[in-house]
């Protein structure tokens, strides 16, 4: 999937995640900036699933900024998912 | 058995708490809402989310109904195309209003679960009639297909398409309340009610319910939890109702054990639809079946 401008999804609301992405220049990399209500508890495996979603998609110059509220792994996918297909989109 | 329908609870389908939690809520059914509960520039993130949650959270005994957008929107195909392949219990399909767009719906279905490789008999679907052409057409509308198991009247875009004011006594839509219902009954379906939109007036919610179930509606559909139980109290068997499915359900275990197969109780004869309902009160009133 190729990320041609800025989107975002979700929200700051209690079990969900506000995920804002915009693209990097090739061979940039993933720049992942995660902050969450249970980061000590959840940082890394929040990271972990935004990294596998990201391999889905084959996404790899991406700026990502999480701002996590408890969001289940589900609610993360999705909304992960929902800023990519926008941030793809004409 | 008939599934109990007391309550439909509408759950904004871009809610993710409220929707992780939908099975503690004692509802009977669940309307994962993609219409109007979610904002337009929305639509796609809801559909996404709904459709996770569908895959990966247990809502116990809940029946799970999804309200898609309708297919003349940029968003009711789409919905369609995520949510059909899940098998939810059923879809609920808004603002119908005639026989033939419920006809073309229904193909597209039937379309996506052949693609699948899903029988076309499991999933069932709601109608929302909610203009005054889709009142007029209500008969022919549910007697379409036998994927229809309820048909539901959307009061507040009924109101609107009739331009008149949501009265408290509802006497505006009184006339299509009836008609709604009777079209159900005529089709052996369920008929749910609209929603009370006061949550903070339990005695109206409770009035009104009251009204709804005399005259033929099977349940409500409800926007807030906290509306929950005045519904359940005011669907609650009488104690004669109960007594009288207990004696009934009691004779026909006695008379199956004797290997007797048509018997009567207090002088009238039980035949399948008797029992039918017998059993339906008994599960209303939470009694099981099997312990007596």
């Amino acid at each position: 999937m190729e990320i041609i401008k800025k989107a975002q999804a979700g929200s700051f609301e209690s079990s969900d995640i506000l995920i804002l992405i915009e693209p990097l220049d090739k061979k940039t990399g993933r720049k992942i900036e995660i902050d969450s209500t249970v980061m000590k508890e959840y940082g890394d495996s929040i990271k972990k699933l935004i990294n596998n979603c990201l391999d889905t998609y084959q996404v790899q110059n991406i700026h990502l900024i999480a701002k996590d509220k408890g969001a289940l792994d589900l609610t993360i996918s999705a909304r992960l998912e929902t800023a990519l297909k926008r941030a793809s989109q004409q | 058995m008939k599934k109990k329908r007391r309550t439909m609870l509408y759950i904004p389908g871009n809610n993710p708490a409220m929707l992780q939690q939908g099975g503690v809520y004692g509802a009977d059914s669940l309307l994962l809402d993609l219409e109007d509960a979610v904002a337009i520039n929305q639509k796609d993130a809801a559909r996404i989310l709904v459709r996770n949650i569908l895959k990966e959270i247990d809502f116990y005994d809940a029946e799970i109904c999804v309200r898609v957008n309708h297919i003349d929107t940029p968003f009711g195909m789409k919905d369609l195309e995520e949510i059909v392949p899940l098998q939810p219990d059923a879809i609920r399909f808004p603002k119908t209003e005639t026989p033939e767009e419920l006809g073309r719906l229904i193909e597209i279905i039937e379309h996506i679960e052949d693609k699948h490789g899903l029988p076309h008999d499991k999933m069932t679907l709601h109608v929302m009639i909610e203009t005054a052409l889709g009142v007029q057409n209500v008969f022919d509308i549910a007697k379409l297909s036998k994927r229809v198991d309820a048909i539901t009247i959307g009061g507040q875009d009924l109101t609107a398409d009739m331009n008149i004011t949501n009265n408290r006594d509802g006497s505006g839509i009184d006339l299509a309340r009836k008609m709604i219902v009777m079209a159900a009954k005529a089709n052996k379906i369920d008929a749910i009610d609209t929603v009370f939109v006061d949550i903070n007036d339990d005695e109206g919610l409770r009035k009104e319910a009251e009204y709804s179930k005399n005259i033929g509606f099977t349940g409500k559909a409800v926007i807030n939890p906290r509306q929950i139980d005045i519904i359940h109290e005011v669907y609650q068997p009488t104690q004669e109702e109960i007594r009288k499915a207990y004696k009934i359900i009691r004779a026909f275990k006695k008379n199956k054990e004797a290997g007797i197969g048509v018997f009567s109780v207090d002088g009238k004869m039980v035949d399948a639809p008797v029992m039918a309902r017998a059993a339906y009160v008994l599960e209303l009133a939470e009694i099981d079946f099997d312990s007596i």
